[in-house]
């Protein structure tokens, strides 16, 4: 029942939220107090999950079965390790999000409060349902809020973006839907477990896969159906754009992992060419776009599809380093990028522009700040000891053996990545303020350091011992890679010859003859 | 011990980080250097354990770090000879250029965040040395990477400062770029990425060939290459050399910590740990040799002209660098360990030395505005001749061993790129002297050429008192050329890392010289943590009697030809740059590799970036996408406004409909 009152506590709390009594600045108050504790207690309940959670067996735990419209929609709750870590990343980035929007936000507070709420309901139900409807209802009904959060509380051009960000999911997500309606037909049943343990005939998987890469492709985003992602980050505010880049840029991933890798193991291992392809260009193209941005929450949108690449690489890597290297990036990323969206919000608060030419010196004047933009520029170029090393690391190790060409693109990406993260930090930090209001802005308050201290701490751990963080994920994405084992790989970019033989998943002989 | 020995330096350059504000200044200095020299005495502990009694290597472990699949990689200190070597090398140039700034870097304002960064980047220096993995090597690796950019960039406000320090990250990623592939191509190759594992499965790994980028190559030549990479960017060798001279931008003292004693010798002591790897691919120890004489080459010919003192020496740095690569690539690993750890003294005492001249002329840099200071600054004058002879290869000072070690071993090897490396080598060598003694020539003998010094003029003439006569200055002119400046001799706390380390520079090379290349020692004091070739240092003593004299020539050419030229007939040099201004130009624009990486790389990336961006996302992806279907769904504006209001709405329709749809198909 604990999934259900965790995903139902959320709810409840919007509605109380939404409907307080009194006038405007004092449910304003109110809105915060009762949002903040909601969103406390659940990270509670996430931290209890964590430590009652058996960290040796793939299968879902804490399930519970309602049949709501059986055998069609079952109120089906589940998680593994997967859904579990990706769960706790959820719950830890809420509180932050609402006290990054204590005092940033001053118009509609209980509404907005109530709106991310509802997300947070809607994200942990997408990561526990173990319905495949109850997922694309979760799924798709999470990006409502963020609608609103963009479309209300959003910049100067939100109406744009979020009509942007509604006219690429719409797409993917109807193509989605038939083609779940043709695999339950097909299997008989709408749990994921067992649609998991199915033998999609090869041809329907190429097409079923293909739909729903159509949706998980938009959610990542991966190029070319990233432009979305810039525009909605730009316009969103600070906490809205934080559970973007943390949270739901995670669903395609989680997507990818939960569906098209186990469901669909021969489409996808015949279809990674596409992948490859898709996230080789996505590293190039995005990071030398990051490179002449001059708006910061820009530069790091597009920073983020270029991590994402590795996210998808990492995953159609098809082994189990690619997969944990996946996973723990999505974690990372969801940290790092949401600590970076939040460092950009302390000084937007501050100075209300994005252009990044409006700051500078900031080591002067603002030496914590500094300080802390440090950290996460390094952690987001990947240096070791912060999560993305141990992230892209086990990446590229994993994709080495499948592809060195695609390894070799995508590591380019780091010598990139340093590029435009260090010059962002240059001319935000280094220098000499731009104008005196630059000057005068205020170092980190206590709030704000309480906001940025946490996900520092979490992204060290992450760096230095990450087992903390694989241990639950193993037996899950054991599972995954013991369905992927033996199919057949695509011919065309894979290299994984050694001589006299290299034992791994798949080197079928005329993909090695191909290459003389 | 060791586990003391490694950490104790974060630790204090935590506290002296974080806490700087909070227990000042001098608490944070004191912490900082007094944790140093407790590091620095350990691991001399350690080291006579390894060079005078027969301890036995050693590792570690600390914590686990990433594990996934058939990968385990831990957190674990390796002690050998070969580390025990690092150890003292990079703790004690630490302690002392710790112990130096507190004269150097007296009057800075952030002093508690310049002791914590040198520090912690001793720290990752320490880790990389002690590394038992290579992907722990590559944490300290990219640890002392981060340290550099932040003391490149100290001096934040100046923008070149800041560039320097992207420049010396970025183009050490590159390097990181084919280490992360060669460690990548290792678990692949040999299923672990535990160094001692590795090196004792190269035989059976040894002639093997493996799938790179499509084609079929040797494991052990691809590997070595992109490993190679790697130390190429973090010793500057040549094609990644060209952040080297641009992080003299950084405070002097670290330019002697960092870009000369211990973080530029990375990519030598990769090279040696890993040398039976190397060992295994004739090959990829050719490309190092040449890689690495021609480096020698051209950062000699560029150090000739340059007229900033600290880039002098920052390019021969990078020259000698080139000779310690080419003595690994002769396969005389001892030979470039022996020079890396005589030059560290050396070298340091070189920069620390230069770091002196600035002090006492006000943060002058360049060399036409000094001149006669021998007189101004004896103490400093001396061990900077100290450092020149032992740089030079003056008989019985520490570089005449470890120089006329590579030499003969690179003539010994026998191989053709080890007799190509001799015979660059000793044209290097006559060069080094060359310059080496123009820069002491050109700072303290002649007359002074201080007037048309900004800084000077500025101190001499400025409102912040330098001498007690400054208020007389522009009373009288000054027709000897001081500008009415009087520079001081450094403090005491400058001047006793010049002692140690011109002592070091005087002895070094006696002391040691049988243990790191004696062909008889030198396998005991080695015991198997490098690659040492006992023959090979057999045939060393047995080259002939021309090949043992070259060296000695070369300093006294060099030499003579300097003496020459800045002293008896200083008209020289500007008549040859009069009449030979393009090669005067080529050399000093440094052979144009920063025109040329400018003009391939950094601007083409952005005019791409840019086309990816306007003409890519903007007219093609936006255009056919997302704003294509607008204008196709909705006419008019009146339309798109409802429908734009409405679309959350409508989502949830579209959403509700399709499930609706579904139920209804299912139930047919």
């Amino acid at each position: 029942m604990i999934l259900s009152f965790m995903i139902l506590l959320p709810v409840v709390a919007a509605l109380v939220v939404a409907t307080l009594p009194g006038a405007d600045a004092e449910r304003a108050g109110r809105a915060r107090v009762v949002a903040l504790a909601t969103t406390l207690v659940e990270f509670a309940l996430g931290i209890w999950l964590w430590t009652q959670f058996d960290q040796t067996t793939a299968a879902f735990q804490f399930t519970e079965n309602l049949p709501l419209f059986a055998p069609f929609l079952n109120w089906s709750l589940g998680i593994d390790g997967i859904a579990l870590m990706l769960i706790e990343l959820s719950v830890f980035l809420m509180p932050l999000c609402i006290l990054a929007s204590w005092v940033a936000v001053k118009k509609r507070v209980p509404e907005y409060m109530a709106a991310f709420l509802l997300m947070e309901s809607l994200m942990i139900g997408t990561f526990a349902a173990r319905d495949m409807f109850l997922f694309y209802l979760f799924f798709e009904g999470g990006l409502i809020p963020m609608f609103l959060i963009i479309g209300i509380w959003g910049g100067a051009r939100r109406i744009y973006a979020s009509y942007k960000f509604f006219l690429y999911t719409l797409l993917g997500s109807v193509l989605m839907l038939v083609a779940m309606l043709w695999m339950v037909n097909f299997a008989g049943s709408a749990d994921i477990g067992v649609l998991s343990r199915t033998d999609f005939p090869k041809e329907a998987q190429f097409w079923l896969f293909l739909a729903f890469f159509a949706s998980f492709a938009v959610k990542m985003p991966m190029w070319p159906v990233h432009t979305w992602l810039p525009d909605a980050h730009v316009e969103a505010p600070t906490a809205g754009s934080v559970i973007l880049a943390g949270v739901l840029l995670k669903l395609g991933g989680y997507g990818f992992i939960r569906f098209s890798l186990p469901m669909f193991p021969d489409a996808s291992a015949q279809l990674i060419w596409l992948v490859f392809g898709l996230s080789m260009v996505a590293v190039v193209y995005t990071s030398l776009v990051a490179l002449v941005q001059q708006d910061m929450k820009k530069l790091i949108a597009y920073s983020s599809v270029a991590h994402m690449a590795f996210v998808t690489s990492g995953l159609f890597a098809l082994n189990t380093q690619g997969i944990e290297g996946a996973m723990v990036m999505m974690l990372s990323h969801g940290l790092v990028s949401g600590a970076l969206f939040l460092c950009v919000g302390v000084i937007y608060d501050r100075l209300h522009t994005r252009e990044i030419g409006r700051y500078g010196g900031l080591a002067d004047t603002m030496p914590k700040y500094a300080l802390v933009l440090l950290f996460f520029t390094m952690a987001s170029v990947g240096l070791p000891a912060t999560s993305g090393f141990v992230a892209e690391f086990l990446v590229l190790l994993g994709m080495y053996q499948t592809s060195t060409w695609a390894t070799f693109v995508l590591t380019t990406g780091i010598i990139l990545g340093a590029a435009y993260m260090l010059w962002l930090y240059a001319r935000v930090a280094y220098g000499k303020a731009a104008g005196d209001d630059t000057r005068a802005m205020p170092d980190l308050s206590p709030r704000e350091i309480a906001i940025l201290v946490p996900i520092i701490l979490a992204t060290l751990w992450m760096g230095i011992y990450p087992k903390s963080f694989q241990a639950p994920m193993k037996p899950a994405i054991a599972e995954v890679v013991a369905r992927l084992e033996g199919r057949e790989l695509a011919t065309v970019p894979t290299d994984m010859t050694l001589s006299p033989a290299l034992p791994a998943i798949a080197a079928p002989a005329h993909a090695a003859e191909s290459h003389h | 011990m060791i586990t003391i020995l490694v950490f104790l330096p974060l630790l204090t350059a935590l506290v002296a980080g974080l806490g700087g504000r909070v227990i000042g200044h001098t608490a944070a200095k004191a912490l900082t250097t007094g944790g140093l020299f407790v590091s620095a005495a350990l691991a001399w502990v350690i080291f006579t354990g390894f060079w005078l009694n027969d301890t036995a290597g050693y590792t570690v472990p600390v914590l686990d770090w990433i594990e996934s699949g058939g990968l385990s990689v831990k957190w674990a200190l390796k002690v050998d000879t070969l580390t025990a070597v690092m150890l003292v090398v990079v703790t004690s140039v630490s302690a002392l250029v710790h112990l130096y700034s507190w004269g150097y870097m007296e009057e800075d304002p952030s002093q508690s965040r310049f002791f914590a960064y040198l520090s912690l980047f001793t720290f990752a220096m320490l880790m990389l040395v002690t590394a038992d993995n290579l992907v722990q090597m590559f944490f300290g690796w990219e640890g002392v990477g981060l340290a550099s950019y932040l003391l490149i960039g100290f001096w934040y406000h100046k923008p070149s400062a800041n560039a320097a320090a992207i420049k010396a990250f970025v183009v050490n990623r590159v390097g990181d770029f084919g280490f992360s592939l060669g460690i990548f191509g290792t678990f692949l190759v040999f299923g672990t990425v535990s160094i001692d594992a590795i090196l004792a499965a190269v035989p059976q790994h040894s002639g093997q060939t493996f799938s790179f980028l499509g084609s079929q190559v040797d494991v052990m030549t691809c590997l070595c290459l992109l490993l190679f990479v790697g130390a190429m960017g973090k010793s500057a060798q040549l094609g990644l050399h060209t952040w080297l001279p641009d992080a003299m931008e950084g405070p002097t003292p670290v330019s002697a910590l960092i870009h000369a004693a211990t973080m530029v010798t990375a990519g030598v002591f990769m090279v040696c740990r890993l040398s039976p790897m190397f060992e295994a691919s004739p090959t990829a120890q050719a490309v190092v040799c040449v890689i690495g004489a021609c480096t020698a080459l051209f950062a000699a010919t560029v150090g000739m002209v340059q007229n900033d003192i600290k880039r002098v020496i920052a390019y021969s740095t990078c020259s000698q660098l080139g000779y310690m690569f080419f003595a690994a690539g002769s396969g005389a690993y001892g030979a470039a360990m022996f020079h890396l750890f005589t030059h560290a003294f050396f070298k340091a005492l070189l920069f620390l030395g230069a770091g002196s001249v600035i002090h006492a002329m006000h943060h002058e840099q360049d060399m036409r505005f000094y001149g006669g200071l021998r007189k101004h600054i004896p103490i400093t004058f001396w061990m900077m001749t100290i450092g020149t002879l032992a740089l030079t290869g003056f008989f019985f000072t520490a570089g005449y061993y470890s120089k006329d070690a590579i030499l003969e071993a690179a003539f010994a090897s026998g191989t053709s790129h080890g007799t190509f490396a001799f015979f660059v080598g000793a044209l290097v060598a006559a060069l080094t002297s060359f310059y080496s003694w123009r820069l002491v020539f050109l700072t303290f003998f002649g007359k002074p050429r201080w007037a048309g010094s900004e800084h000077i003029q500025h101190a001499a003439h400025g409102d912040h008192g330098h001498g007690h006569d400054d208020h007389h200055a522009h009373d009288h002119a000054h027709d000897d050329g001081t500008a009415g400046y009087h520079p001081h001799e450094s403090p005491l706390a400058m001047l006793v890392p010049l002692f140690v380390l011109g002592t070091g520079a005087l002895l070094a090379g006696w002391v040691w010289h049988e243990s790191f290349v004696g062909a008889e020692e030198g396998a005991g004091f080695w015991r198997g943590s490098l690659a040492f070739r006992e023959h090979l240092m057999h045939a060393m003593h047995e080259v002939p009697a021309w090949v043992v004299y070259t060296p000695s020539v070369a300093f006294f050419l060099g030499l003579g030809l300097a003496w020459h030229v800045f002293l008896n007939k200083p008209s020289i040099p500007i008549w040859w740059q009069k009449e030979v201004p393009g090669l005067y130009q080529f050399l000093l624009r440094k052979w144009y590799f920063d025109e040329l990486y400018d003009a391939i790389f950094v601007k083409p990336a952005q005019w791409l970036g840019r086309q990816f961006w306007t003409r890519g996302d903007q007219q093609t992806i936006d255009r056919f996408g997302p704003n294509g279907a607008a204008d196709m769904v909705v006419v008019g504006a009146g339309l798109a406004r409802r429908f734009q209001t409405g679309y959350v709405y409508s989502y949830a329709l579209v959403m509700l409909v399709g499930l609706a749809a579904a139920a209804a198909w299912m139930m047919r």
